[in-house]
């Protein structure tokens, strides 16, 4: 993480009033499964990513990451998922456009870089194709004109003697270069939002900082917006703009991620940041773990889903729906909304507006965090 | 007449991706280079190998090697109720119960099992394949129509569905090849459809659908490529059925009907009044549809272990 933060120099923000070119509104996915109860994978998460700029999307496996991604762009099974809510791309929403719509859109204004290389590329298609497909598709080129950009993209992700690796196939690559031409295919058109999830999972350390750099050139660069889902925070140390924290399929907490670094309010943010060794730490440290594991949640409904795992919960925290309140609101951890789903309304409205948002009835206090860390 | 095939290998995750030998080409070699190499030190898929490569020889340099007109017989052949005549200059196996050379027909047979057996697996593989992908792409009420027709093709066992068609349709090479081929239809199907089903779900394929690419191109150059491994070895499994059902077909009557045609069926129904007193007329061409019919099964065998992911490092 300290790598990582050492160089972050945040690119240079555009006004803070400019409109949002994605806009998410209370969504919600839930799956269903005849003879289960249905699933709230997703249970109205809200949130705006500028041009330009970069938001994370942090949490453990299971908190409802990929599957907002995947919503956003429409590519859950329609069967057995259920989405609501809105996804305004520039005003229009992705989730009820037309399928024609969308796909045109895919790729083009919107692309997604995935986790695993290995298995993202199709393996028995040449790299420059699985590129030049994408190009045809989108901008119309000719065959011979998408070929000479095929190249040109390989060598501008940093992949020596692009002109031989276009007729490569995925097995004779690293997993490095993989992830580099994904980037390179999701870079093709140009798109106005990128999609990055946890683009670093699957590869070495060393290999994790030159994708992360990579991506934050191409967004500085293109003042492309960049929705970056990861569990890592050295990552987001790295690129993030914003930092929005999921659990258990709810936002707990955003924030500016300087802010979030320096006073996490919600106790799971502070957990999360906890188990992350510091280069800058004291020798012999020892990392603090969020004791239980994901799974061990209770139905927001009923009160704080982090509870169980939370050293600070008791019965307050289990006394109903939470609010997503500013954090620096006085009386900030006595929010709880009194009827259920009035809570997220109005928050929805607060996440658009910026600041330093959680949900959380016990948050970290400001002065003892800083104690902690300093 | 059957056991020698296998049983037509379930659909499913049968296969690797890198298995689809059809698309690779430059750059690519290593994908095949894999396979090869272990095809080359299993002792089975060289005696496959050797067997079908003599076949398919045979078949091509067959007037060569016959030195006379498939289906002519001999003046003054010698041919008794009792007895044929056995090996002499002129004829290396002796003349058939028609007074026909024996190794002329033998030859003949090959060329003949060879077109018929490549033409209808060609045909039955087309056809398979149409089905197998308009259900595999398409899902939904689609692939259920397909497949119940399939199901409803595969509850015939396949010599009696590949008479019935043969019967029907009458007694010429086309027809034959005809009834093989429908026959075969429904195995191609259903192993297609299977193994696109299981590479639907790959990160790949998802990862082309976020790209905005068509439907139809996410299935013709990504879905199908990496499904076609299962198939190909099944159509190299399914020639050597094929060839044994044209020799059970024209065992029947129900092969092409026209004399000038050699075939190694029809031999053995002429053999076997006189299997007592001349049994190497039906031991012959029995044994050429054997060896051949192995030759293709050990082929497809060790092709498909060759290409199993799992029987790597």
């Amino acid at each position: 993480m300290s790598t990582a933060t050492s160089s972050a120099a945040p690119p240079s923000r555009p006004a803070a009033g400019a409109p949002p070119l994605l806009s998410v509104r209370d969504l919600r996915v839930t799956f269903t499964r005849r003879g289960r109860a249905p699933v709230h994978a997703v249970d109205g998460v809200s949130f705006d990513v500028r041009a330009g700029e970069v938001l994370g999307l942090v949490g453990e496996s299971g908190s409802g990451k990929s599957v907002t991604s995947l919503a956003v762009t429409g590519l859950l099974p329609r069967r057995g998922a259920q989405v609501s809510g809105q996804a305004l791309l520039d005003g229009e929403d992705l989730l009820t456009m037309p399928r024609s719509r969308l796909a045109a859109l895919r790729g083009k204004d919107v692309a997604m870089v995935f986790q695993d290389p290995m298995t993202s590329l199709n393996p028995v298609v040449p790299v420059g194709l699985q590129i030049t497909e994408v190009l045809r598709r989108h901008t119309g080129a000719s065959r011979a004109a998408a070929k000479e950009q095929a190249v040109e993209l390989l060598g501008r992700v940093g992949i020596p003697d692009p002109r031989r690796r276009v007729r490569e196939f995925p097995h004779q690559l690293s997993g490095g270069m993989r992830q580099r031409v994904m980037i390179a295919i999701a870079m093709a058109c140009s798109p106005r939002l990128l999609i990055a999830d946890e683009p670093t999972t699957a590869l070495d350390v060393t290999i994790q900082a030159q994708v992360v750099e990579l991506l934050r050139e191409l967004v500085r660069e293109q003042g492309t917006a960049m929705l970056l889902i990861t569990h890592d925070l050295g990552v987001v140390a790295g690129v993030c703009d914003d930092v929005t924290v999921m659990y258990s399929g709810r936002v707990v907490e955003r924030a500016e991620r300087r802010e979030l670094f320096a006073r996490p309010r919600h106790r799971y943010t502070a957990g999360l940041l906890a188990s992350v060794p510091r280069l800058d730490g004291p020798r012999q440290e020892r990392l603090t773990p969020i004791p239980g594991t994901p799974r061990d949640v209770l139905p927001w409904s009923s009160g704080c889903a982090f509870a169980p795992r939370c050293a600070a919960a008791d019965d307050a925290c289990l006394s109903g729906d939470l609010a997503l309140v500013p954090a620096g609101a006085p009386g900030a951890g006595a929010a709880v909304a009194s009827g259920s789903g009035s809570g997220h309304g109005s928050s929805a409205e607060e996440a658009a507006a910026g600041g330093h948002l959680m949900r959380c009835v016990h948050p970290v206090p400001h002065d003892q965090h800083e104690e902690e860390s300093r | 007449m059957t056991a020698i095939a296998p049983p037509p290998s379930s659909g499913g995750p049968g296969l690797a991706p890198a298995s689809a030998l059809g698309v690779v080409e430059e750059g690519g070699v290593s994908l095949v280079r894999g396979a090869v190499r272990r095809l080359r030190r299993d002792p089975a898929a060289i005696t496959g190998a050797v067997l079908v490569l003599l076949f398919v020889l045979v078949a091509l340099a067959a007037p060569l090697l016959a030195g006379y007109a498939p289906g002519r017989s001999m003046p003054g052949s010698g041919v008794t109720p009792s007895s044929v005549p056995g090996p002499s200059p002129g004829h290396p196996l002796g003349l058939d119960s028609s007074g026909v050379d024996l190794l002329t027909q033998l030859v003949y047979g090959a060329r003949q099992s060879l077109v018929i057996g490549v033409v209808s697996t060609g045909l039955g593989l087309a056809a398979g394949m149409v089905l197998g992908i308009l259900a595999g792409a398409f899902g939904g009420w689609v692939d259920t129509l397909v497949m119940r027709v399939v199901d409803l093709m595969l509850s015939i066992p396949s010599l009696l569905l590949a008479i019935s068609i043969a019967a029907i349709l009458g007694q010429n090479g086309t027809s034959v090849m005809i009834a093989i081929a429908v026959a075969q239809v429904p195995i191609f199907a259903r192993l297609l459809r299977g193994s696109m089903l299981a590479q639907r779900s790959a990160d790949y394929v998802l990862a082309a659908t976020s790209l905005g690419l068509r439907h139809r191109t996410v299935v013709m150059s990504h879905l199908l490529p990496n499904s076609l491994g299962p198939v190909i070895v099944q159509a190299t499994l399914v020639l050597g059925t094929a060839i044994i059902e044209v020799a059970a077909l024209s065992y029947l009557g129900l092969g092409d009907a026209n004399p000038a045609v050699a075939e190694w069926g029809r031999l053995l129904v002429r053999a076997q009044p006189r299997l007592e007193s001349d049994p190497h007329l039906a031991l012959l061409p029995g044994a050429c549809i054997a060896l051949t019919a192995l030759g293709f099964t050990l082929l497809g065998e060790s092709l498909r272990e060759a290409l199993d992911p799992k029987g790597r490092r």
